[in-house]
């Protein structure tokens, strides 16, 4: 199913008039599920009309999977009941925890990469792919804080936690650069690290250099064009692994529609010549 | 406590504390660690500016208001008080108006929080469940008798809200729509009412008997009771007017415990 899948681009609101006018040719577009957590209303309106045009992709900020608990079943009854109206190709999370005992911050929050919390996450995703009846992917989340407490590096945890639990691995490439120029680790080798059978999708973005500290700390701050160095790294994962889904994502400082479709293109065209692997089922 | 949550409750206490500095003594060494890490910063701003941007999102007439910058600042302030419980931020700021209400700051704007309750029903309004509106023609059917003693359901998007002291329509919708013309607002008491008939929100100015209205029927009370309740508002109100407005502005979804015995028979062509 994935498989047919090409280049897609975060949906927003400013741009459904575009995105539901856009070819029907294998692009597709992505929203976070909390935001058409409502009743009723024009907003699942847009969404319903887009997704009787174009393949949607369900990437949630929210479920806090890496929570010291278990996902909040109201909110997992949403997601439920929004996946069974959409009809989602592609469902995601993040390696991260966003709520924690009632409240909610809104950031993908990073925990020590312990055993024991492999063991949590693996519970919680096992949870969510009950209660939905598919396969989710795992997304890598940025990183700024060098922890001393970790027992397993990223890629080791996620290829065990998608080994034990039978979910796929969403590669955000933007990220991978981002945490490696922070905490000083090599994109490309941990690029190259990641098991290509397990990636269901992968994610390009913009960063830019922190407002107080400057270039010495990259922010995943999604408000900028998908820079050459990650443009780079993501020809790389290609060659290696064969096409994948490829969102160029867009949260902040959003630019005219067509400007996103063109650098969607340039991933599109990226694909299109990337070399005919099999897709693991 | 396990190990991960005696981490995420300490990072969660450092995410929010009003001043890292003193809270880092609180902390367990490993949390403190990353707490003192310049990088920290990101997550306590992009936690903090998350939910400050839903507010600023959420309440688009407030901000017009008072301005960006006082609004951040007054949501800063709530956000450390009222974090978001919620994980989809697009219905954060329910406490909102109330702290808006009792906010010192605020005093000399004593109409802020009733134009923030107006920019939360528009909120409401919007991801409200998709219902039918119930069409004027539907009430012609009936006897007098019958419409007196029936139940007008209000639509699951219509909110309103009445203001005995001040023009919250002129002040909310002129915000709204981001006019700056207020030289000719009449400083009484107005009321409002948002809907959602198809697609859109719309609002229109009502008066307190409509609103008295409203309230009689979200209390299950008869159509005979909401016309008590709007003539104990205003006793020269208009009754006929005040049904066409309600009606044509989508206020209702349907009639229930109409008498079908009761329904007139169609009028022979």
């Amino acid at each position: 199913m994935t498989a047919a899948l090409s280049a897609g681009l975060s949906l927003k609101p400013a741009h459904y008039a575009e995105a539901l006018d856009a070819p029907a040719d294998a692009r597709w577009f992505e929203v976070h599920p909390e935001n058409y957590f409502v009743d009723g209303g024009p907003r699942l309106a847009w969404l319903d009309a887009i997704r009787a045009r174009h393949p949607l992709s369900l990437h949630g900020v929210a479920l806090s999977l890496a929570a010291d608990a278990p996902p909040d079943p109201a909110q997992l009854a949403r997601l439920a009941r929004l996946c069974a109206r959409v009809e989602p190709a592609l469902v995601s999370e993040h390696l991260a925890w966003s709520a924690w005992r009632g409240t909610y911050y809104p950031d993908l929050l990073p925990f020590p990469r312990t055993r024991a919390a492999l063991a949590r996450v693996a519970a919680n995703v096992s949870i969510v792919q009950d209660t939905l009846r598919r396969e989710i992917a795992i997304e890598n989340p940025s990183h700024y804080l060098a922890f001393a407490g970790h027992e397993l590096d990223e890629v080791t945890f996620l290829a065990e936690l998608s080994r034990r639990t039978g979910c796929r691995l969403l590669l955000d490439v933007n990220n991978v650069f981002v945490g490696a120029r922070n905490l000083g680790y090599d994109a490309g080798a941990t690029l190259d690290a990641f098991p290509g059978d397990a990636i269901a999708e992968i994610h390009l973005a913009g960063h830019r250099a922190d407002a107080a500290l400057g270039a010495s700390l990259l922010v995943d701050s999604h408000d900028a064009p998908v820079a050459d160095d990650v443009w780079s790294l993501y020809e790389r994962l290609v060659r290696r692994i064969g096409a994948r889904p490829t969102l160029v994502e867009r949260d902040d400082n959003l630019p005219a529609y067509a400007e996103l479709d063109a650098e969607r293109s340039r991933a599109a065209a990226l694909l299109a010549g990337a070399p005919a692997l099999p897709v693991a089922a | 406590m396990t190990a991960l949550a005696t981490f995420q409750d300490a990072f969660a206490q450092a995410l929010l504390a009003p001043d890292l500095a003193t809270a880092l003594d609180a902390l367990p060494p490993d949390v403190a660690t990353l707490a003192r890490q310049p990088a920290f910063a990101v997550y306590r701003n992009t936690v903090t500016r998350g939910a400050v941007d839903a507010l600023c999102a959420n309440f688009p007439s407030v901000q017009r208001a008072v301005g960006d910058e006082w609004l951040r600042a007054a949501a800063t302030l709530h956000v450390r008080e009222h974090p978001p419980r919620a994980t989809s931020l697009l219905a954060y700021g329910e406490a909102f108006p109330s702290f808006l209400a009792a906010f010192p700051p605020a005093a000399d704007l004593p109409w802020l929080a009733d134009v923030a309750r107006l920019d939360r029903a528009w909120t409401e309004a919007h991801g409200a469940p998709d219902q039918p509106t119930l069409e004027p023609a539907a009430i012609t059917v009936l006897t007098p008798a019958a419409l007196a003693a029936a139940v007008l359901v209000p639509h699951a998007a219509a909110r309103w809200l009445a203001s005995h002291r001040f023009p919250i329509h002129a002040l909310w919708s002129r915000n709204r729509r981001g006019e700056d013309h207020f030289a000719d607002v009449a400083w009484t008491g107005e009321a409002v009412l948002v809907t959602r008939p198809r697609d859109a929100v719309r609002w229109i100015a009502i008066d307190a008997a409509h609103a008295a209205f409203l309230d009689a029927c979200t209390r299950a009370g008869s159509v005979a009771e909401a016309i008590d309740a709007a003539l104990a508002a205003d006793r020269n109100t208009d009754l006929a007017r005040l049904m066409t407005t309600l009606l044509d502005a989508g206020a209702f979804t349907r009639l229930s415990g109409a008498d079908e015995r009761a329904v007139r028979a169609p009028a022979k062509p």
